[in-house]
């Protein structure tokens, strides 16, 4: 479980995050949602302990991870599975060694066994062939798929996506929702998805939160989206360009 | 009031790169090296910069000769331009020259691969899967530099002295075995030692400089402004360092 209280966060004179309150129970893909630049990707590297807070507690499974020495965090943010906005595969690593890449560095598996591991979660997101290639060899949807199987091969507790779907076409879209779902009734994990994308994250999600200008304006389920009488989430809803959320209020 | 904002960002500068280099230092023996990454840099850094070493290095030889030649001639004492292209090369130009290239070269090119990889998220994801970018990406740089230097800068010796040599036996029809043979003679081991310390001292500064400017950028516009700072600021310190070192070793009879 995910508990984010009151967390502020600020880059120089910039304050990005503004007193963020959000819960992820255990099991549910929780989807964030919120306009580019509203501070999804600063929130996110916060929970995974990334980014330091300015003030405020996230605690995860009843730990607060602010208050955690670097140490410790390293271990903590070993739980997490996490699929970034730009894939951020490693160039200079095959997508074997890349996919392979926390398996070598915190396990004692043999090469060959790690081999074996590789191929078979390859396999879990619809790809084979490819171990022997480089990142920029592939197309944009596959290597949001081996970015997805890089982070599920030691079976973290919990996964983020970052705008999983942002940038790739879409029938690559498609294929990547219906992995995430697959994953999603497979492994049982938690699952935080952060997107902009809201047909997309709608699919995907059982909960959901809205950012804007750096603060949770709505939380809560699908029914309640259906029903909020918010007029800024509203207007995110119908994506105008007319109402109460100005070009500025980013 | 520019002036006091400068001084504060040179010494913001200076505590940014004090912090870098513990931690850097804090990793070097803290586990086992991957030999591999190591010897890959060892081939870009050292082997893939010798065409460029080998060129300027004979060409500034030569040029030291003729210039030592010219002034050598008023006394008719053509006979000391093995020693003194020696003695040059050796203790000052062979570091400072091969530092500036290596710098230009494989500093900027450090720079720039540690820069693209964090404006694509490549250095949080090596923090995400719980490997420090320190560890990962720093250290093997170190290394690399810090054994690759005094190799390159002792092969840009000898071929700077080679440079001479061709002068002086196309002007002054010196043997090649006199010219060797003077040449090592005037070379003590004060002199090789005073080119080491040098040698290791700027791959030092390269390694760290052009390491703690690729972490610096947010977006790819700073990647091209983080490579200019990298050369800019190993230049400048490479020079700064070679004269703090050069009095010392005066100093110190070295």
């Amino acid at each position: 479980m995910i508990k984010v209280r009151n967390l502020y966060r600020s880059f120089g004179e910039k304050q990005v995050l503004k007193g963020i309150n959000l819960t992820v129970n255990k099991g549910e893909t929780f989807l964030l949602i919120g306009r580019s630049g509203a501070g999804k990707s600063v929130l996110l590297k916060n929970i995974i302990g990334l980014l330091r807070p300015d003030s405020g507690t996230i605690s995860i499974d009843g730990v607060d991870i602010t208050q955690l020495t670097n140490d410790k965090l390293e271990r903590i943010r070993l739980q997490f599975g996490l699929v970034f906005q730009g894939s951020a595969l490693f160039d200079f690593l095959t997508i074997e060694e890349n996919v392979g890449f926390f398996l070598t560095r915190h396990t004692s598996l043999r090469k060959e066994e790690i081999r074996k591991r590789v191929t078979e979660t390859l396999a879990l997101v619809g790809l084979k062939g490819i171990e022997g290639s480089y990142p920029y060899e592939l197309s944009g949807g596959m290597r949001k798929r081996v970015a997805i199987a890089r982070a599920v091969i030691y079976n973290p507790k919990i996964l983020i996506y970052d705008e999983p779907t942002t940038g790739i076409d879409p029938i690559a879209v498609d294929k990547i929702v219906s992995l995430i779902e697959d994953l999603h009734k497979r492994l049982a994990i938690t699952s935080l998805v952060v997107t902009h994308d809201l047909e997309v994250g709608l699919k995907l999600a059982e909960r959901l939160a809205f950012l804007l200008g750096g603060k949770i304006i709505f939380e809560g389920d699908k029914k309640a989206l259906e029903s909020t009488t918010d007029e800024r989430l509203i207007q995110f809803l119908k994506g105008s360009s007319g109402g109460p959320i100005k070009e500025m209020e980013v | 009031m520019i002036l006091f904002k400068r001084v504060a960002e040179l010494f913001h500068y200076l505590g940014g790169i004090g912090f870098f280099i513990k931690d850097t230092l804090g990793w070097l023996f803290t586990k086992k090296r991957d030999f591999k990454s190591i010897i890959r840099e060892i081939i870009f850094i050292g082997i893939d910069s010798l065409p460029l070493v080998s060129l300027i290095a004979f060409f500034i030889g030569v040029i030291i000769a003729f210039q030592t030649a010219y002034q050598l001639k008023a006394f008719s004492s053509e006979i000391q331009l093995a020693p003194l292209v020696a003695l040059s090369l050796v203790r000052e130009l062979g570091p400072v020259i091969g530092a500036l290239i290596v710098a230009a070269r494989s500093g900027a090119s450090i720079t720039a691969g540690i820069g693209s990889m964090k404006i694509s998220e490549q250095v949080d994801a090596l923090e995400a899967f719980g490997v420090s970018p320190i560890d990962y990406l720093v250290v093997p740089q170190f290394v690399t530099l810090f054994i690759c230097m005094p190799v390159l800068i002792i092969y840009a010796d000898f071929l700077g002295i080679l440079g001479g040599y061709v002068v002086g036996a196309s002007k002054f029809y010196i043997s090649f075995g006199l010219y060797f043979r003077m040449t090592f003679d005037a070379l003590g081991g004060r002199d090789i030692l005073s080119g080491l310390v040098k040698s290791v001292t700027f791959g030092s500064i390269i390694a760290f400089v052009s390491c703690y400017e690729g972490f610096q950028p947010f977006s790819s516009i700073d990647v091209s402004r983080s490579v200019t700072n990298s050369v800019v600021r190993s230049f400048i310190l490479i020079i700064v360092f070679d004269c703090i070192l050069t009095a010392i070793f005066y100093f110190a009879g070295v």
